[in-house]
């Protein structure tokens, strides 16, 4: 299954600054802090395409607007499905939106998962937190078109039991045949019965070709420097190291500057990179 | 009789030893079986034995008095648990427990201190081993410390 065709909405040539209305049809509780929406277009017949790895602009009308990773299917035409951390003025106003409310939606922006590049490869996904959302799509894309890859593995890791995403869907993950899934936390109780310990841990014992492997990275900037850095170890080539940035993004279009790190735009060039092309930026301090 | 001798050869911990030591540590070396929950080593004990993990999977875990046991960190499949036989006073720092049925190898801590006393070719194969360990597993502590996903 391919994805339709998808731009930027720069690219498409309707205004990047005007927000599209959407009335949330679902909101349903990830975690404790954590949520998922599912949204459908106001004007009837309008579909929203975009590729994995992109991100919105959520516009909570009268109170501001924040850069989210869409973790949906890119591959289906349904509902536009964000999933959200409340940590933020905006975001935990958003935590209280009900069913049927309006929200604005810019986009979509950014540079995607290279998932076609990738194919004929085996497939590393590596998540830490709420990190598993903007790779959620890639995943999608990964076993819509399972047999164009080699071996998927999916790395995750999290902060404590309770604060895995995606709970059942990772459960269910790990029930197939033609995809390994490996999650792990950082603390646990003694019911847990799950790998304790960070996400880097368990890229020695995934079972994955490095010469032919592509690996996707998303998570706080530490962990995807460790993550890296494990990943070399195994000897993947930089190359086919690729992670997304997260920076404050506010116009979306590379022009504010808010999302600037070094001569790179994060809502523009990015959010997603390829490892060593930010390298020397991402070690960079008080960038 | 079948002797543990081409199992240990193929271990990545020992992966590299020479054939001579593999001979030589395999006499410190027997086949163990935790059940779910079991208790391996309590902290405060002795500490005289190390494993290798064959398959299962083992919590290092830390006893606080109002919450219970806290797991740090598990070892799974390959993976050593257990390092204290190196240093004095040779007595556990954390409790460990069989998160589920767990095979490992056992190798006496003494029987391996000694023959590492007695060939030190030998001695700076082991810690060259567990000094590798220790990195990593510091490296790890330190970014649980950090509490990334906070």
């Amino acid at each position: 299954m391919s994805i339709p065709q998808a731009m930027t909405a720069t690219s498409a040539g309707i205004d990047p600054m005007l927000p599209d209305l959407f009335r949330i049809r679902r909101v349903r509780p990830e975690t404790h802090d954590t949520f998922t929406f599912e949204l459908a277009p106001v004007q009837s017949g309008k579909r929203f395409s975009f590729l994995p790895g992109q991100f919105n602009m959520m516009y909570v009308f009268g109170v501001g607007e924040v850069p989210v990773s869409i973790s949906g299917d890119a591959t289906s035409t349904g509902l536009l499905t964000h999933t959200v951390r409340a940590v933020g003025s905006v975001t935990r106003v958003m935590a209280n939106m009900k069913a049927g409310e309006i929200i604005g939606i810019r986009g979509p922006f950014g540079t995607p998962w290279p998932v076609q590049e990738a194919e004929g490869n085996d497939l590393l996904i590596i998540g830490g937190g709420i990190g598993l959302a903007p790779l959620r799509p890639a995943l999608y894309y990964a076993l819509a078109n399972r047999s164009r890859f080699g071996k998927v593995v999916l790395l995750y890791g999290t902060r404590t039991p309770e604060d895995i995403l995606y709970r059942k869907e990772l459960e269910s993950l790990r029930a197939r045949f033609d995809l390994d899934v490996d999650v792990t936390v950082d603390r646990a109780g003694g019911d847990w019965h799950g790998n304790v310990g960070v996400v880097t841990r368990l890229i020695p014992k995934a079972s994955f070709d490095p010469g032919n492997a592509f690996a996707f990275i998303c998570g706080p900037e530490v962990m995807m420097r460790f993550t890296a850095m494990a990943l070399q170890k195994r000897e993947v080539p930089l190359q086919s190291i690729y992670l997304t940035m997260e920076r404050n993004m506010k116009c979306a279009i590379g022009l504010c500057g808010h999302c600037q790190m070094g001569p790179l735009f994060v809502c523009k060039d990015g959010p997603v990179f390829r490892y060593d092309r930010i390298r020397d930026i991402f070690t960079t301090r008080e960038i | 009789m079948e002797t543990l001798e081409p199992y240990l050869a193929e271990l990545p911990f020992l992966r590299g030893l020479s054939t001579e030591h593999i001979k030589l540590i395999v006499g410190c070396a027997s086949n163990v079986k935790f059940d779910a929950g079991q208790y391996i080593d309590r902290e405060g004990q002795a500490a005289n034995t190390f494993y290798v993990v064959r398959h299962g999977r083992i919590a290092i875990e830390i006893f606080h008095p109002t919450t219970g046991p806290i797991c740090i960190q598990t070892v799974g499949e390959g993976d050593i648990a257990g390092w204290s036989w190196l240093f004095p006073p040779f007595v556990h720092h954390f409790d460990s427990r069989a998160v589920e049925l767990t095979r490992a190898i056992a190798f006496d801590g003494e029987c391996l201190r000694r023959k590492c006393d007695q060939d030190h070719e030998l001695g700076y194969e082991m810690y060259k081993r567990f000094a590798a360990i220790m990195e990593s597993r510091i490296e790890s502590t330190r970014m649980q410390l950090m509490d990334l996903y906070r």
